[in-house]
Formats: C-alpha cells, sequence, structure tokens
C-alpha cells in the first residue's frame, strides 16, 4: 500500500517538483495553505484567450502536495480554462470516491494511491483548489482543511 | 537500556497495566499498535469505560432534580468526581471546582465572566510564546473587546521559558498570567510556582493550562497558590467533553455566571433572577453526566497507581527515547527544555512530518504530526510542522525501539 501511495513517479515529482518557480508576468494567481499540515503555495497561471499558456509555483509541504502541485502544473499547460476546470472535477472525484481511474488522468494517475489514504486526499488536492481559485476569484487563498 | 531506566522498570510493571487498556490489544495494518499519542488524549482504562457503562446501564437519570432513586444515585456518582477533583488537585473546596467540557472552556469561562468584569482599556494580559492555541485567543478575544493588551514572554531555543523577559514584562497594569504548566507542542515543564509567586508580587491573577500536567505531575493548586487551573478528563484517562476549571472561592464568588438556563439559578421570575451558588453558578444545563462520572473513574484509577510513580516510569521511558532519537541521523528534535515531560517533537531533514505519520502509521504506530495547535511555537522554530511521539505510562521501552524502526523505515520508503 505504502509503495502505491509514494511510487516512483510521485517520489520524483515530490523530489524534484517541476514548474517550482516565481512567474512575474502571471495573469492569475492565488495562495493556499493547509496550516494544520504546513503544506502552503502560491500558485501562478499565465491566461491568454483563455488558454493556459504557464503554471507554476512555489511552496512547501509533503510529498504528496509536491507530487500532486508538480503533476498538475504539467499537465496545465495548453488547457483551456473549461478544460482545466473539467479535469479538476474529474481527479477531485477519483480521489474522493471508488470510480475507476479515468483514462484521461494520464500520469496524474500515479496519485490513485491516495484513497487508500483518507487524511491524505487534502494534501493531494490542495493545489487543484488553488488552481480553482486562481481562476475564479484570483487572489482568494485555498484550503482543503 | 540504561542501569536507572532498568531499575525503574523493575518496580512498574507496565505489561500489567496495559492489561487494564482494551485498546492497546490490536493490530493496526497487520502490526501491533503502538499508541504514541496520548497528548492528543489519552486511551482509557477498563475502570472508566466501565463506569460509564454501569451509568448508562444501572443509574442513567437526570443530576439535581428528581427525588427518585435513579436521580439521587446518578447525583452521587456525579458530585463525587467532584471531590475526587478537589483531592486531586488538592483544592480547599469541592465548589472550587467547575465542571466544563474540558481545558478550552474552563480558560474561556474565566475570560468571559471574571476578564469581562475586572479587565479595562490600558490593562495587560501577559501569556508565554510556547501556549496552545486554547490559551492564546481566547485572551485575544478579551482583549479586542475591552482594549486591553497581551504581552508574550518569550522562549529560547531548548523551549524554555525566558523568566528574566518575564519578569520585565510585569508591572502594576498586569492582570493576569496565563500560561501553561507543560507544553504540548515541547514538554517543557514550566516553574509555575515561581511564575504565580511573581505574578501576585505586582497583583496579578494566574491561570495555569494543565491540560499536558494533569496526567504526568502531582498537581497541588494550594502549594501552587493558582488562581485558576484548567484540565480535560480525556488526558487523565477519561472521556472527552468533560473538564475542570479550579478556582479560588472568593474570585468565583465575585466572578458573573458564565451561561445562563437551568440548574444556574435560585429563582426565577420574569421581573429578576437570582443565582444559585458555588459551583453551580457556573453549571448551566444538563451536564455531561456520564462523563463526569468517567473522570471520577478516571482520577480513581490514576490515583491508586500513584501520579508520582506514573512520572518516574513516563519520565525514564522520555530520557530512552530521547537518546534513542538523536542518534538518528538528520532528526532534529524541538524542545530540549532541562525540564520535560512525555513529548518527544521532531523534524527530519528534508521528510515532511505528514509523509513520517503515514509510513509510521502503515507501521501500526500511531503519532501526531502538525502544528498541535501551537503555531507560534512552530515560527518560532521555523518549521511547518514537527511530528510529535507523546508518552503514557502504558508504553513500553519496547514501543520507543518501534518508532525507531519505523523512522528508518520512513527514509527508506521516502528516499
Amino acid at each position: 500500500m505504502l509503495d502505491d501511495l509514494y511510487n516512483e513517479l510521485i517520489k520524483d515529482h515530490a523530489n524534484n517538483p517541476r514548474n517550482c518557480r516565481l512567474m512575474e508576468d502571471a495573469t492569475n494567481q492565488a495562495p493556499g495553505f493547509n496550516r494544520t499540515c504546513g503544506d502552503s503555495l502560491m500558485l501562478y497561471l499565465k491566461v491568454d484567450n483563455g488558454i493556459i499558456q504557464d503554471a507554476s509555483f512555489v511552496g512547501e509541504g509533503c510529498q504528496i502536495f509536491k507530487a500532486s502541485a508538480s503533476l498538475m502544473t504539467d499537465r496545465l499547460k495548453g488547457k483551456t480554462t473549461a478544460e482545466a476546470e473539467a479535469l479538476f472535477d474529474t481527479f477531485h472525484e477519483v480521489l474522493t470516491t471508488d470510480v475507476p481511474l479515468a483514462a484521461e488522468l494520464g500520469k496524474l494517475a500515479a496519485l490513485g494511491g491516495v484513497r487508500k489514504f483518507p487524511m491524505r486526499v487534502k494534501c493531494a488536492t490542495l493545489a487543484w483548489h488553488t488552481m480553482k481559485n486562481a481562476l475564479g476569484e484570483s487572489g482568494t487563498a485555498a484550503s482543503t482543511e | 537500556m540504561s542501569t536507572i531506566s532498568k531499575q525503574v522498570t523493575a518496580g512498574f510493571d507496565v505489561e500489567r497495566y496495559r492489561e487494564d487498556f482494551p485498546v492497546l490489544k490490536q493490530n493496526i495494518h497487520g502490526k501491533p499498535l503502538v499508541y504514541l499519542d496520548s497528548a492528543a488524549t489519552a486511551q482509557k482504562p477498563f475502570a472508566v469505560i466501565d463506569a460509564i457503562r454501569r451509568f448508562y446501564e444501572v443509574d442513567c437519570a437526570n443530576i439535581h432534580r428528581g427525588v427518585h432513586e435513579l436521580s439521587q444515585r446518578s447525583t452521587a456518582a456525579y458530585e463525587e468526581t467532584r471531590s475526587k477533583t478537589r483531592r486531586f488537585l488538592n483544592a480547599r473546596a469541592d465548589e472550587e471546582c467547575i465542571f466544563v467540557r474540558g481545558t478550552t472552556e474552563g480558560i474561556n469561562l474565566v475570560t468571559s465572566t471574571w476578564g469581562r468584569r475586572n479587565v479595562k482599556a490600558g490593562d495587560e494580559i501577559i501569556i508565554s510564546a510556547m501556549e496552545h492555541h486554547s490559551n492564546i485567543v481566547p485572551w485575544q478575544m478579551l482583549c479586542e473587546e475591552t482594549g486591553a493588551t497581551l504581552r508574550v514572554i518569550p522562549i529560547n531555543e531548548r523551549g524554555e521559558l525566558l523568566m528574566e523577559e518575564y519578569a520585565k514584562l510585569l508591572n502594576p497594569r498586569t492582570k493576569m498570567v496565563a500560561v501553561t504548566h507543560v507544553s504540548n507542542a515541547l514538554g517543557t515543564i514550566n516553574p509555575v510556582k515561581q511564575i504565580i509567586d511573581m505574578a501576585h508580587s505586582v497583583g496579578a491573577l494566574t491561570l495555569i493550562d494543565g491540560a499536558q500536567a494533569a496526567p504526568h505531575t502531582k498537581v497541588d493548586v494550594q502549594a501552587l497558590d493558582a488562581d485558576f487551573y484548567a484540565f480535560s478528563g480525556h488526558k487523565v484517562f477519561g472521556p472527552t467533553g468533560i473538564g475542570i476549571l479550579y478556582g479560588k472561592m472568593a474570585l468565583l464568588n465575585a466572578m458573573p455566571p458564565y451561561q445562563g438556563g437551568g440548574d444556574m439559578i435560585r429563582e426565577v421570575t420574569f421581573a429578576k433572577t437570582t443565582y444559585a451558588h458555588l459551583p453551580y453558578k457556573f453549571e448551566a444545563g444538563t451536564p455531561n453526566i456520564a462523563g463526569g462520572i468517567g473522570l471520577g473513574a478516571a482520577l480513581d484509577y490514576a490515583e491508586k497507581l500513584g501520579v508520582e510513580k506514573i512520572a518516574a516510569y513516563e519520565h525514564s521511558l522520555l530520557e530512552y527515547g530521547t537518546e534513542a532519537l538523536s542518534s538518528i541521523p538528520g532528526l532534529r528534535l524541538i524542545g530540549t527544555a532541562r525540564e520535560k515531560a512525555s513529548v518527544l517533537s521532531f523534524v527530519m531533514e528534508g521528510i515532511h512530518p505528514h509523509d513520517i505519520g503515514t509510513v509510521l502509521d502503515q507501521q501500526g504506530i500511531a503519532v501526531r504530526t502538525g502544528h498541535h495547535c501551537a503555531q507560534p511555537v512552530m515560527d518560532f522554530f521555523q518549521v511547518p510542522a514537527t511530528t510529535r511521539a507523546s508518552l503514557a505510562f502504558y508504553n513500553t521501552f519496547g514501543e520507543i525501539d518501534a518508532l525507531v524502526a519505523g523512522l528508518q523505515k520512513v527514509k527508506e520508503v521516502l528516499a
């Protein structure tokens, strides 16, 4: 079970998070905090014509949180904002119910192991809720606690 | 195990006491449960579980009301806990022990009754940098409401109060000094007697948060000369939702009531209501009767074991644990006070506490991870969170070894 949670892809993204940088020219951004755990991030998006051109984050937290933020920012690039929101719904449903892992998840399926650890769902979804806030009421802080 | 530890263990039959705690006899994820989270809540012995069950099965009735047999029995059992609490704290009178939901409510009772009546703009309240949120926020709320100022006693790198700084904060405007007896996040045992004496020297009152101290040290409110002392039942092997606020009789008598309702009145008319005498003035509504009875059983249990005996055994466990954890490369203990009780809080280089907690859980080891409701402490040590292993007398040296092995596994899994 632990190997499902901390699989190689998760560990790789946690230890070498992608897109972990400030974005000076972000069009949308939002902070996210789970103070009880100690996870925190600032998420940056560059949206042009309804398409997410770039996504990045800076933050500190557990491996699940970091891997999730890393995988998410990788995945968002090139997506329309509507696609990003739809992906949020799919991802959220996968983590919080026992629906089968959807094929469209791709690499995100690596986070599927979190389903057996309900206490860690908040770690895996923090970046995603922050993304939703950044696209909606940009600047509003997100929390999954 | 050191020679001293062996001697202490020899006089303390931990395996026998573990038999009293049914929850400890189970496997978690296929491994024997190693419960190292007693600072969050302590486990309950059969004596407590049976007392609650017996109340619901045999004696269940509301208290202070009926003249029937069951009501008399439940009233007697509930009030008996008040006497047991008086003995446990060495209070002068039963009426000085007020039933509340827990330490948090005890502190809120003081801020909202004594505080609102006595604290004014320009007054000062002193707390410390190692307080639990429950001994910060109620005082902040009181200060916001009254215009009083909150002052904070700083701590050093070991997690000890800077007593010389405390001395500088005290002045004639100081109305209250509210500090914890034992820190939940660091394990520091504070010199509360000295803190209280210094507060009294400028005419300030004192409230001691005893949530973590009550299970581990002998508390004597008269020897301490504490004005208020609060603790929670569930941390002394009793049920949740019940606790005690001790207050000196004269202070409690002078305070306005807390909540209005049944049981706290003498006479009600639409023109005027007069209030009941102590302790009922502060106990509106049907209380947690089963909880109170369970707490009585818990205090009996702790007393029979001997709080000093518990403290000595736990100290040897803590010493063993401190040595064992310190030998793990990359592990840093947070809270290394010279006077410490039952808490091993730590961080590991490059590994987040939540990941540690999850991997340990898979080994059957229950620890707390997070900020432990003490965010200012985390900020002081510049860590987002810690992993906290907290001990009780039912823990064993073998369980410390299991923790050390579990942390080895953490490194393997997360590397």
